[in-house]
Protein backbone atom coordinates (compact mmCIF):
# COMPACT_ATOMS: atom_id res chain seq x y z
CA UNK A 1 0.00 0.00 0.00
CA UNK A 2 1.29 3.44 -0.86
CA UNK A 3 1.91 5.66 2.10
CA UNK A 4 2.85 9.25 2.62
CA UNK A 5 6.42 10.05 3.56
CA UNK A 6 5.77 13.53 4.84
CA UNK A 7 8.06 14.07 7.80
CA UNK A 8 11.83 14.44 7.80
CA UNK A 9 12.38 11.47 10.17
CA UNK A 10 10.24 9.32 7.90
CA UNK A 11 12.17 10.29 4.82
CA UNK A 12 15.40 9.65 6.67
CA UNK A 13 14.13 6.26 7.78
CA UNK A 14 13.21 5.34 4.25
CA UNK A 15 16.48 6.58 2.84
CA UNK A 16 18.96 5.56 5.48
CA UNK A 17 17.69 2.14 6.44
CA UNK A 18 18.50 0.90 2.95
CA UNK A 19 16.72 -1.92 1.23
CA UNK A 20 15.54 -4.73 3.48
CA UNK A 21 16.49 -8.32 2.72
CA UNK A 22 13.66 -10.74 2.06
CA UNK A 23 12.55 -12.37 5.30
CA UNK A 24 13.79 -15.87 4.42
CA UNK A 25 17.25 -14.67 3.42
CA UNK A 26 17.68 -12.56 6.51
CA UNK A 27 16.73 -15.52 8.70
CA UNK A 28 19.12 -17.82 6.83
CA UNK A 29 21.99 -15.36 7.35
CA UNK A 30 21.19 -15.03 11.03
CA UNK A 31 21.00 -18.79 11.62
CA UNK A 32 24.15 -19.24 9.54
CA UNK A 33 26.06 -16.78 11.72
CA UNK A 34 25.02 -18.60 14.90
CA UNK A 35 26.00 -21.96 13.40
CA UNK A 36 29.37 -20.54 12.35
CA UNK A 37 29.91 -19.20 15.87
CA UNK A 38 29.16 -22.59 17.43
CA UNK A 39 31.38 -24.33 14.86
CA UNK A 40 34.28 -21.99 15.60
CA UNK A 41 33.84 -22.56 19.32
CA UNK A 42 33.79 -26.37 18.80
CA UNK A 43 36.91 -26.14 16.62
CA UNK A 44 38.72 -24.09 19.25
CA UNK A 45 37.92 -26.46 22.11
CA UNK A 46 38.83 -29.39 19.84
CA UNK A 47 42.16 -27.76 19.00
CA UNK A 48 42.93 -27.38 22.70
CA UNK A 49 42.46 -31.15 23.13
CA UNK A 50 44.31 -32.21 19.97
CA UNK A 51 47.22 -29.80 20.27
CA UNK A 52 47.41 -30.24 24.08
CA UNK A 53 47.56 -26.41 24.50
CA UNK A 54 46.29 -26.44 28.08
CA UNK A 55 44.04 -28.48 30.33
CA UNK A 56 40.89 -28.97 28.22
CA UNK A 57 38.60 -28.57 31.25
CA UNK A 58 39.15 -24.78 30.87
CA UNK A 59 37.78 -24.74 27.35
CA UNK A 60 34.72 -27.00 27.10
CA UNK A 61 32.99 -27.09 23.73
CA UNK A 62 29.49 -25.73 23.19
CA UNK A 63 27.91 -29.19 23.36
CA UNK A 64 29.35 -29.86 26.81
CA UNK A 65 28.06 -26.48 28.01
CA UNK A 66 24.59 -26.96 26.56
CA UNK A 67 24.56 -30.51 27.90
CA UNK A 68 25.34 -29.13 31.34
CA UNK A 69 22.48 -26.65 31.09
CA UNK A 70 20.13 -29.44 30.02
CA UNK A 71 21.34 -31.64 32.84
CA UNK A 72 20.73 -28.89 35.40
CA UNK A 73 17.30 -28.30 33.89
CA UNK A 74 16.35 -31.96 34.05
CA UNK A 75 17.70 -32.48 37.56
CA UNK A 76 16.02 -29.29 38.74
CA UNK A 77 18.64 -26.95 40.27
CA UNK A 78 18.62 -24.67 37.19
CA UNK A 79 15.06 -23.61 37.95
CA UNK A 80 15.81 -22.74 41.57
CA UNK A 81 18.73 -20.52 40.52
CA UNK A 82 16.84 -19.04 37.62
CA UNK A 83 13.86 -18.22 39.85
CA UNK A 84 16.10 -16.60 42.47
CA UNK A 85 17.77 -14.34 39.88
CA UNK A 86 14.49 -13.51 38.15
CA UNK A 87 12.79 -12.62 41.40
CA UNK A 88 15.61 -10.24 42.39
CA UNK A 89 15.65 -8.64 38.95
CA UNK A 90 11.86 -8.28 38.87
CA UNK A 91 11.68 -6.69 42.32
CA UNK A 92 14.78 -4.52 41.93
CA UNK A 93 14.02 -3.40 38.39
CA UNK A 94 10.35 -2.85 39.23
CA UNK A 95 11.21 -0.56 42.11
CA UNK A 96 13.95 1.20 40.11
CA UNK A 97 11.59 1.75 37.18
CA UNK A 98 8.78 3.05 39.39
CA UNK A 99 11.11 5.46 41.20
CA UNK A 100 12.89 6.53 38.02
CA UNK A 101 9.71 7.18 36.05
CA UNK A 102 7.80 8.96 38.85
CA UNK A 103 10.72 11.16 39.93
CA UNK A 104 11.77 11.66 36.30
CA UNK A 105 8.31 12.89 35.30
CA UNK A 106 8.18 15.20 38.31
CA UNK A 107 11.70 16.54 37.74
CA UNK A 108 11.13 16.97 34.02
CA UNK A 109 7.91 18.89 34.55
CA UNK A 110 8.65 20.95 37.67
CA UNK A 111 11.80 23.04 37.77
CA UNK A 112 11.78 23.10 41.58
CA UNK A 113 11.82 19.28 41.82
CA UNK A 114 14.48 19.14 39.13
CA UNK A 115 16.73 21.54 41.01
CA UNK A 116 16.50 19.36 44.12
CA UNK A 117 17.01 15.93 42.54
CA UNK A 118 19.40 16.63 39.68
CA UNK A 119 22.43 17.74 41.71
CA UNK A 120 22.26 14.57 43.83
CA UNK A 121 21.84 12.40 40.74
CA UNK A 122 24.69 14.16 38.93
CA UNK A 123 26.90 13.59 41.98
CA UNK A 124 26.16 9.87 42.25
CA UNK A 125 25.81 9.00 38.58
CA UNK A 126 29.50 9.12 37.57
CA UNK A 127 30.30 6.55 40.28
CA UNK A 128 30.05 3.13 38.62
CA UNK A 129 27.21 1.39 40.47
CA UNK A 130 29.45 -1.62 41.12
CA UNK A 131 31.69 0.59 43.23
CA UNK A 132 28.73 1.06 45.55
CA UNK A 133 28.07 -2.68 45.99
CA UNK A 134 30.41 -3.10 49.00
CA UNK A 135 28.66 -0.13 50.66
CA UNK A 136 25.28 -1.79 50.16
CA UNK A 137 26.62 -4.92 51.82
CA UNK A 138 28.10 -2.93 54.71
CA UNK A 139 24.84 -1.02 55.19
CA UNK A 140 22.17 -3.67 54.69
CA UNK A 141 24.08 -6.96 54.81
CA UNK A 142 24.38 -9.68 52.21
CA UNK A 143 20.71 -10.70 52.24
CA UNK A 144 18.01 -10.22 49.66
CA UNK A 145 17.45 -6.58 50.59
CA UNK A 146 20.92 -5.53 49.55
CA UNK A 147 20.71 -7.45 46.24
CA UNK A 148 17.28 -6.11 45.30
CA UNK A 149 18.18 -2.64 46.56
CA UNK A 150 21.37 -2.65 44.55
CA UNK A 151 19.49 -3.38 41.31
CA UNK A 152 17.03 -0.61 42.17
CA UNK A 153 19.92 1.78 42.74
CA UNK A 154 21.69 0.87 39.50
CA UNK A 155 18.60 0.89 37.26
CA UNK A 156 17.22 4.13 38.68
CA UNK A 157 19.78 6.35 36.93
CA UNK A 158 19.22 5.57 33.25
CA UNK A 159 15.45 5.42 33.72
CA UNK A 160 15.35 8.71 35.63
CA UNK A 161 17.60 10.51 33.16
CA UNK A 162 15.83 9.37 29.99
CA UNK A 163 12.45 10.23 31.55
CA UNK A 164 13.59 13.74 32.51
CA UNK A 165 14.97 14.16 29.01
CA UNK A 166 11.74 12.83 27.51
CA UNK A 167 9.65 15.39 29.37
CA UNK A 168 12.02 18.27 28.72
CA UNK A 169 12.23 17.73 24.97
CA UNK A 170 8.44 17.81 24.49
CA UNK A 171 7.63 20.29 21.74
CA UNK A 172 6.39 23.42 23.57
CA UNK A 173 3.98 23.94 20.69
CA UNK A 174 2.14 20.75 21.71
CA UNK A 175 1.77 22.08 25.25
CA UNK A 176 0.43 25.39 23.89
CA UNK A 177 -2.00 23.54 21.62
CA UNK A 178 -3.19 21.41 24.54
CA UNK A 179 -3.64 24.43 26.82
CA UNK A 180 -5.62 26.24 24.13
CA UNK A 181 -7.89 23.20 23.98
CA UNK A 182 -8.46 23.40 27.72
CA UNK A 183 -5.84 21.00 29.14
CA UNK A 184 -4.56 21.96 32.57
CA UNK A 185 -2.96 20.25 35.58
CA UNK A 186 -3.54 16.50 35.73
CA UNK A 187 -5.28 16.42 32.33
CA UNK A 188 -2.28 18.06 30.68
CA UNK A 189 -0.04 15.57 32.44
CA UNK A 190 -1.86 12.36 31.58
CA UNK A 191 -3.05 13.32 28.11
CA UNK A 192 -0.01 15.18 26.78
CA UNK A 193 3.15 15.02 28.88
CA UNK A 194 2.99 11.28 29.58
CA UNK A 195 2.30 10.11 26.01
CA UNK A 196 4.79 12.61 24.57
CA UNK A 197 7.56 11.39 26.90
CA UNK A 198 6.68 7.71 26.54
CA UNK A 199 9.18 6.80 23.78
CA UNK A 200 12.06 8.07 25.93
CA UNK A 201 10.69 6.42 29.07
CA UNK A 202 10.62 3.09 27.20
CA UNK A 203 14.21 3.57 26.04
CA UNK A 204 15.15 4.10 29.69
CA UNK A 205 13.35 0.91 30.68
CA UNK A 206 15.27 -1.02 28.04
CA UNK A 207 18.58 0.31 29.36
CA UNK A 208 17.39 -0.50 32.88
CA UNK A 209 16.60 -4.14 32.07
CA UNK A 210 20.05 -4.64 30.56
CA UNK A 211 21.69 -3.02 33.56
CA UNK A 212 19.64 -5.11 36.00
CA UNK A 213 21.04 -8.36 34.55
CA UNK A 214 24.48 -6.79 34.48
CA UNK A 215 24.63 -5.96 38.18
CA UNK A 216 22.65 -8.88 39.62
CA UNK A 217 25.34 -11.37 38.56
CA UNK A 218 28.00 -9.56 40.50
CA UNK A 219 25.92 -9.09 43.60
CA UNK A 220 25.17 -12.83 43.46
CA UNK A 221 28.91 -13.53 43.45
CA UNK A 222 28.96 -12.24 47.01
CA UNK A 223 27.15 -14.10 49.72
CA UNK A 224 24.43 -15.73 47.66
CA UNK A 225 23.21 -19.30 48.05
CA UNK A 226 21.17 -19.26 44.87
CA UNK A 227 21.04 -17.46 41.57
CA UNK A 228 22.83 -17.64 38.22
CA UNK A 229 25.64 -15.44 39.52
CA UNK A 230 26.08 -17.91 42.39
CA UNK A 231 26.27 -20.76 39.84
CA UNK A 232 29.11 -18.98 38.04
CA UNK A 233 31.02 -18.25 41.23
CA UNK A 234 30.41 -21.79 42.52
CA UNK A 235 31.67 -23.14 39.19
CA UNK A 236 34.81 -21.05 39.55
CA UNK A 237 35.53 -22.41 43.04
CA UNK A 238 35.27 -26.00 41.86
CA UNK A 239 36.62 -25.65 38.31
CA UNK A 240 33.21 -26.53 36.86
CA UNK A 241 33.76 -24.53 33.70
CA UNK A 242 30.71 -25.94 31.83
CA UNK A 243 28.56 -24.81 34.76
CA UNK A 244 30.05 -21.30 34.61
CA UNK A 245 29.54 -21.00 30.88
CA UNK A 246 26.12 -22.65 31.12
CA UNK A 247 24.90 -20.07 33.64
CA UNK A 248 26.34 -17.33 31.41
CA UNK A 249 24.42 -18.70 28.42
CA UNK A 250 21.19 -18.73 30.46
CA UNK A 251 21.87 -15.12 31.53
CA UNK A 252 22.41 -14.17 27.91
CA UNK A 253 19.10 -15.72 26.94
CA UNK A 254 17.35 -13.96 29.84
CA UNK A 255 18.75 -10.56 28.86
CA UNK A 256 17.75 -11.18 25.27
CA UNK A 257 14.21 -12.11 26.34
CA UNK A 258 13.98 -9.09 28.68
CA UNK A 259 15.05 -6.75 25.90
CA UNK A 260 12.58 -8.40 23.53
CA UNK A 261 9.79 -7.96 26.03
CA UNK A 262 10.42 -4.21 26.39
CA UNK A 263 10.71 -3.89 22.61
CA UNK A 264 7.35 -5.60 22.25
CA UNK A 265 5.90 -3.15 24.77
CA UNK A 266 7.50 -0.27 22.83
CA UNK A 267 5.99 -1.44 19.56
CA UNK A 268 2.54 -1.72 21.11
CA UNK A 269 2.62 1.60 22.95
CA UNK A 270 4.27 3.71 20.25
CA UNK A 271 2.54 2.26 17.21
CA UNK A 272 1.78 5.83 16.17
CA UNK A 273 5.44 6.39 15.26
CA UNK A 274 5.41 3.70 12.57
CA UNK A 275 1.77 2.84 11.83
CA UNK A 276 1.21 0.05 9.33
CA UNK B 1 -20.81 40.75 26.14
CA UNK B 2 -23.92 42.03 24.43
CA UNK B 3 -23.11 44.29 21.51
CA UNK B 4 -19.43 44.86 22.31
CA UNK B 5 -16.57 43.62 20.16
CA UNK B 6 -15.65 39.94 20.48
CA UNK B 7 -11.93 40.72 20.83
CA UNK B 8 -10.79 44.09 22.18
CA UNK B 9 -7.07 44.79 22.05
CA UNK B 10 -6.32 47.85 24.18
CA UNK B 11 -3.00 49.77 24.10
CA UNK B 12 -0.98 46.58 23.78
CA UNK B 13 2.78 47.08 23.86
CA UNK B 14 5.44 44.43 24.08
CA UNK B 15 9.19 44.60 24.35
CA UNK B 16 11.74 41.84 24.67
CA UNK B 17 14.97 41.76 26.59
CA UNK B 18 16.20 43.09 29.93
CA UNK B 19 14.73 46.29 31.39
CA UNK B 20 16.69 49.32 30.23
CA UNK B 21 17.90 47.63 27.06
CA UNK B 22 14.52 46.21 26.05
CA UNK B 23 13.77 46.10 22.33
CA UNK B 24 10.20 47.16 21.54
CA UNK B 25 8.33 44.71 19.31
CA UNK B 26 4.83 46.16 19.52
CA UNK B 27 3.84 49.71 20.36
CA UNK B 28 0.36 50.88 21.24
CA UNK B 29 -1.86 48.48 19.39
CA UNK B 30 -5.60 49.12 19.56
CA UNK B 31 -7.88 46.83 17.59
CA UNK B 32 -11.40 45.50 17.90
CA UNK B 33 -12.63 42.36 16.18
CA UNK B 34 -16.39 41.97 15.91
CA UNK B 35 -18.34 38.77 16.24
CA UNK B 36 -18.32 36.64 13.04
CA UNK B 37 -15.57 38.81 11.59
CA UNK B 38 -12.36 37.53 10.02
CA UNK B 39 -9.54 40.01 10.48
CA UNK B 40 -6.13 39.49 8.85
CA UNK B 41 -2.99 40.91 10.41
CA UNK B 42 -0.59 41.61 7.59
CA UNK B 43 2.93 42.94 7.63
CA UNK B 44 6.58 42.31 6.84
CA UNK B 45 8.29 39.56 8.79
CA UNK B 46 9.43 40.77 12.17
CA UNK B 47 6.62 43.31 12.44
CA UNK B 48 5.28 41.62 15.54
CA UNK B 49 2.05 40.24 14.08
CA UNK B 50 2.70 36.78 15.50
CA UNK B 51 3.70 38.35 18.81
CA UNK B 52 0.34 40.10 18.92
CA UNK B 53 -1.45 36.83 18.17
CA UNK B 54 0.51 35.07 20.91
CA UNK B 55 -0.54 37.78 23.35
CA UNK B 56 -4.20 37.34 22.41
CA UNK B 57 -3.77 33.55 22.74
CA UNK B 58 -2.33 34.08 26.23
CA UNK B 59 1.05 32.49 25.45
CA UNK B 60 2.85 35.80 25.99
CA UNK B 61 2.13 38.49 28.55
CA UNK B 62 2.08 42.03 27.12
CA UNK B 63 4.44 44.61 28.58
CA UNK B 64 1.43 46.89 28.91
CA UNK B 65 -2.19 46.98 27.82
CA UNK B 66 -4.97 44.41 27.97
CA UNK B 67 -6.80 42.03 25.70
CA UNK B 68 -10.50 41.43 26.36
CA UNK B 69 -12.42 38.53 24.87
CA UNK B 70 -16.18 38.83 25.43
CA UNK B 71 -15.30 41.57 27.90
CA UNK B 72 -13.09 39.33 30.07
CA UNK B 73 -9.34 40.01 30.29
CA UNK B 74 -6.96 37.39 28.89
CA UNK B 75 -4.51 36.01 31.43
CA UNK B 76 -3.29 32.81 29.82
CA UNK B 77 -4.24 30.18 27.27
CA UNK B 78 -7.85 29.01 27.57
CA UNK B 79 -10.27 26.92 25.51
CA UNK B 80 -12.40 29.98 24.64
CA UNK B 81 -9.52 30.96 22.29
CA UNK B 82 -8.70 28.17 19.84
CA UNK B 83 -5.34 28.36 18.09
CA UNK B 84 -4.23 26.97 14.72
CA UNK B 85 -0.45 26.93 14.34
CA UNK B 86 1.69 27.06 11.21
CA UNK B 87 3.41 23.83 12.30
CA UNK B 88 0.02 22.08 12.87
CA UNK B 89 0.93 20.94 16.43
CA UNK B 90 -1.15 17.78 16.16
CA UNK B 91 -0.72 15.20 18.92
CA UNK B 92 1.26 12.51 17.08
CA UNK B 93 0.12 9.69 19.40
CA UNK B 94 -3.56 10.34 18.68
CA UNK B 95 -5.39 9.41 15.49
CA UNK B 96 -7.09 12.06 13.37
CA UNK B 97 -10.37 11.53 15.24
CA UNK B 98 -8.50 11.39 18.58
CA UNK B 99 -7.02 14.81 17.85
CA UNK B 100 -10.41 16.31 16.98
CA UNK B 101 -11.94 14.70 20.06
CA UNK B 102 -9.28 16.15 22.38
CA UNK B 103 -11.16 19.30 23.41
CA UNK B 104 -14.62 17.71 23.89
CA UNK B 105 -12.95 14.90 25.89
CA UNK B 106 -11.37 17.39 28.29
CA UNK B 107 -14.76 19.04 28.71
CA UNK B 108 -16.07 15.57 29.70
CA UNK B 109 -18.71 15.55 26.97
CA UNK B 110 -20.66 12.27 26.74
CA UNK B 111 -19.28 9.72 24.26
CA UNK B 112 -22.22 9.89 21.85
CA UNK B 113 -21.98 13.68 21.63
CA UNK B 114 -18.22 13.49 21.13
CA UNK B 115 -18.67 11.05 18.25
CA UNK B 116 -21.21 13.35 16.62
CA UNK B 117 -18.87 16.34 17.01
CA UNK B 118 -15.90 14.46 15.54
CA UNK B 119 -17.96 13.20 12.60
CA UNK B 120 -19.39 16.62 11.92
CA UNK B 121 -16.04 18.43 11.80
CA UNK B 122 -14.22 15.67 9.93
CA UNK B 123 -16.99 15.87 7.33
CA UNK B 124 -16.59 19.64 7.24
CA UNK B 125 -12.87 19.37 6.40
CA UNK B 126 -13.37 16.28 4.21
CA UNK B 127 -11.28 13.87 6.26
CA UNK B 128 -13.91 11.37 7.44
CA UNK B 129 -12.19 8.60 5.44
CA UNK B 130 -8.89 9.26 7.26
CA UNK B 131 -10.33 9.28 10.79
CA UNK B 132 -8.22 6.37 12.04
CA UNK B 133 -4.90 7.49 10.56
CA UNK B 134 -2.07 8.91 12.64
CA UNK B 135 -0.59 12.36 11.87
CA UNK B 136 2.66 10.87 10.46
CA UNK B 137 0.54 9.32 7.72
CA UNK B 138 -0.90 12.66 6.56
CA UNK B 139 0.32 15.31 4.13
CA UNK B 140 0.81 18.88 5.32
CA UNK B 141 -2.51 20.05 3.91
CA UNK B 142 -4.36 17.18 5.60
CA UNK B 143 -2.62 17.90 8.91
CA UNK B 144 -3.73 21.52 8.79
CA UNK B 145 -7.31 20.42 8.02
CA UNK B 146 -7.20 18.23 11.12
CA UNK B 147 -5.86 21.15 13.16
CA UNK B 148 -8.72 23.36 11.95
CA UNK B 149 -11.29 20.65 12.74
CA UNK B 150 -9.71 20.20 16.19
CA UNK B 151 -10.00 23.93 16.92
CA UNK B 152 -13.62 24.09 15.68
CA UNK B 153 -14.71 20.96 17.57
CA UNK B 154 -13.79 22.64 20.85
CA UNK B 155 -16.32 25.37 20.03
CA UNK B 156 -14.15 28.35 21.03
CA UNK B 157 -15.45 31.93 21.15
CA UNK B 158 -12.65 33.02 18.82
CA UNK B 159 -10.08 31.27 16.63
CA UNK B 160 -6.53 32.56 16.27
CA UNK B 161 -4.58 31.42 13.23
CA UNK B 162 -0.83 32.01 13.05
CA UNK B 163 0.25 31.82 9.40
CA UNK B 164 -1.65 28.53 9.19
CA UNK B 165 -0.95 27.94 5.50
CA UNK B 166 2.62 29.29 5.53
CA UNK B 167 4.27 25.87 5.41
CA UNK B 168 2.18 24.58 2.51
CA UNK B 169 3.00 24.60 -1.20
CA UNK B 170 1.23 27.20 -3.37
CA UNK B 171 -1.45 24.85 -4.74
CA UNK B 172 -2.35 23.30 -1.38
CA UNK B 173 -2.36 26.77 0.09
CA UNK B 174 -5.08 27.98 -2.28
CA UNK B 175 -7.12 24.83 -1.72
CA UNK B 176 -6.98 25.40 2.04
CA UNK B 177 -7.92 29.07 1.59
CA UNK B 178 -10.97 27.95 -0.39
CA UNK B 179 -11.84 25.48 2.38
CA UNK B 180 -11.47 28.03 5.15
CA UNK B 181 -13.60 30.49 3.20
CA UNK B 182 -16.27 27.79 2.74
CA UNK B 183 -16.06 26.76 6.42
CA UNK B 184 -16.40 30.38 7.49
CA UNK B 185 -19.59 30.71 5.43
CA UNK B 186 -21.01 27.78 7.45
CA UNK B 187 -19.53 28.40 10.91
CA UNK B 188 -19.28 32.21 11.08
CA UNK B 189 -16.49 32.20 13.64
CA UNK B 190 -14.63 35.22 14.94
CA UNK B 191 -11.15 34.77 13.50
CA UNK B 192 -7.89 36.65 13.90
CA UNK B 193 -5.61 35.49 11.10
CA UNK B 194 -1.90 36.30 10.77
CA UNK B 195 -0.33 36.15 7.31
CA UNK B 196 2.33 37.78 5.20
CA UNK B 197 0.49 36.96 1.97
CA UNK B 198 -1.47 39.94 0.66
CA UNK B 199 -3.43 37.73 -1.72
CA UNK B 200 -4.41 35.43 1.12
CA UNK B 201 -5.50 38.36 3.26
CA UNK B 202 -7.67 39.87 0.52
CA UNK B 203 -9.18 36.48 -0.25
CA UNK B 204 -10.19 35.70 3.32
CA UNK B 205 -10.57 38.86 5.35
CA UNK B 206 -13.46 41.14 6.19
CA UNK B 207 -10.78 43.62 7.24
CA UNK B 208 -7.05 43.63 6.54
CA UNK B 209 -4.90 45.31 9.18
CA UNK B 210 -1.50 46.32 7.81
CA UNK B 211 1.19 46.68 10.45
CA UNK B 212 4.37 48.74 10.41
CA UNK B 213 7.81 47.24 10.90
CA UNK B 214 9.68 47.37 14.19
CA UNK B 215 8.12 48.33 16.52
CA UNK B 216 4.82 47.03 15.19
CA UNK B 217 1.97 49.51 14.98
CA UNK B 218 -1.22 49.53 12.99
CA UNK B 219 -0.45 51.42 9.81
CA UNK B 220 -3.70 51.16 7.94
CA UNK B 221 -6.93 49.17 8.02
CA UNK B 222 -8.56 48.06 4.79
CA UNK B 223 -12.20 46.91 4.98
CA UNK B 224 -12.59 44.42 2.13
CA UNK B 225 -15.95 45.05 0.51
CA UNK B 226 -16.06 41.99 -1.72
CA UNK B 227 -18.71 39.25 -1.91
CA UNK B 228 -18.36 36.27 0.45
CA UNK B 229 -17.33 34.01 -2.40
CA UNK B 230 -14.33 35.73 -3.95
CA UNK B 231 -12.70 35.56 -7.33
CA UNK B 232 -8.92 35.99 -7.19
CA UNK B 233 -8.95 37.35 -10.76
CA UNK B 234 -11.78 39.88 -10.44
CA UNK B 235 -10.65 43.50 -11.08
CA UNK B 236 -11.90 44.62 -7.64
CA UNK B 237 -9.82 41.88 -6.03
CA UNK B 238 -6.61 42.85 -7.82
CA UNK B 239 -7.34 46.50 -7.03
CA UNK B 240 -7.32 45.70 -3.28
CA UNK B 241 -4.18 43.66 -3.80
CA UNK B 242 -2.29 46.51 -5.43
CA UNK B 243 -3.57 49.10 -2.93
CA UNK B 244 -2.40 47.00 0.00
CA UNK B 245 0.84 46.03 -1.73
CA UNK B 246 1.74 49.69 -2.05
CA UNK B 247 1.29 50.25 1.69
CA UNK B 248 3.18 47.08 2.65
CA UNK B 249 6.08 47.96 0.32
CA UNK B 250 6.68 51.20 2.18
CA UNK B 251 7.24 49.14 5.31
CA UNK B 252 9.46 46.56 3.66
CA UNK B 253 11.54 49.40 2.22
CA UNK B 254 11.92 50.91 5.70
CA UNK B 255 13.35 47.64 7.01
CA UNK B 256 15.92 47.63 4.22
CA UNK B 257 17.20 51.13 5.06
Amino acid sequence: MARFLSSVPELMDAGLRGTRLPRGRALALRLGAITAFLALWSLLSGAVVVLKLFNPIFMPGPWLVLGNVLDMAVRGPLWIHLAATLERVALGFGAGAALGVVLGLAAGHLASVRNVIEPVVELLRPIPPLAMLPMFIVWVGIGEVSKVGFITYATFFPIFLTTVNGVRQIDPLLLRAAQSLGARGLGLFTRVILPAALPDVLTGLRLGVALAFFVIVISEFIGAEQGLGYLINDGRNFFLVPQMLGAAVVLGLLGYAGNGLVRLLERRLTRWQHPA
Amino acid sequence: MAGGPKIRIQHIAKSFGPAGRAIPALAEIDLDVDERELVCLLGPSGCGKSTLLNIVAGFLAPTSGTVLVDGRPVSGPAPERGVVFQEYALFPWLTVSGNVEFGPLLQSRPAAERRRTVDRYLDLVGLRAHAEKFPVQLSGGMKQRVAIARALANNPAVILMDEPFGALDAQTREVLQDELSRIQRVEHKTILFVTHSIREAVYLADRVVVMTSVPGRIKQVFPIKLPEVRDRFAPEFTQYESDITRVVREEVAKVRE
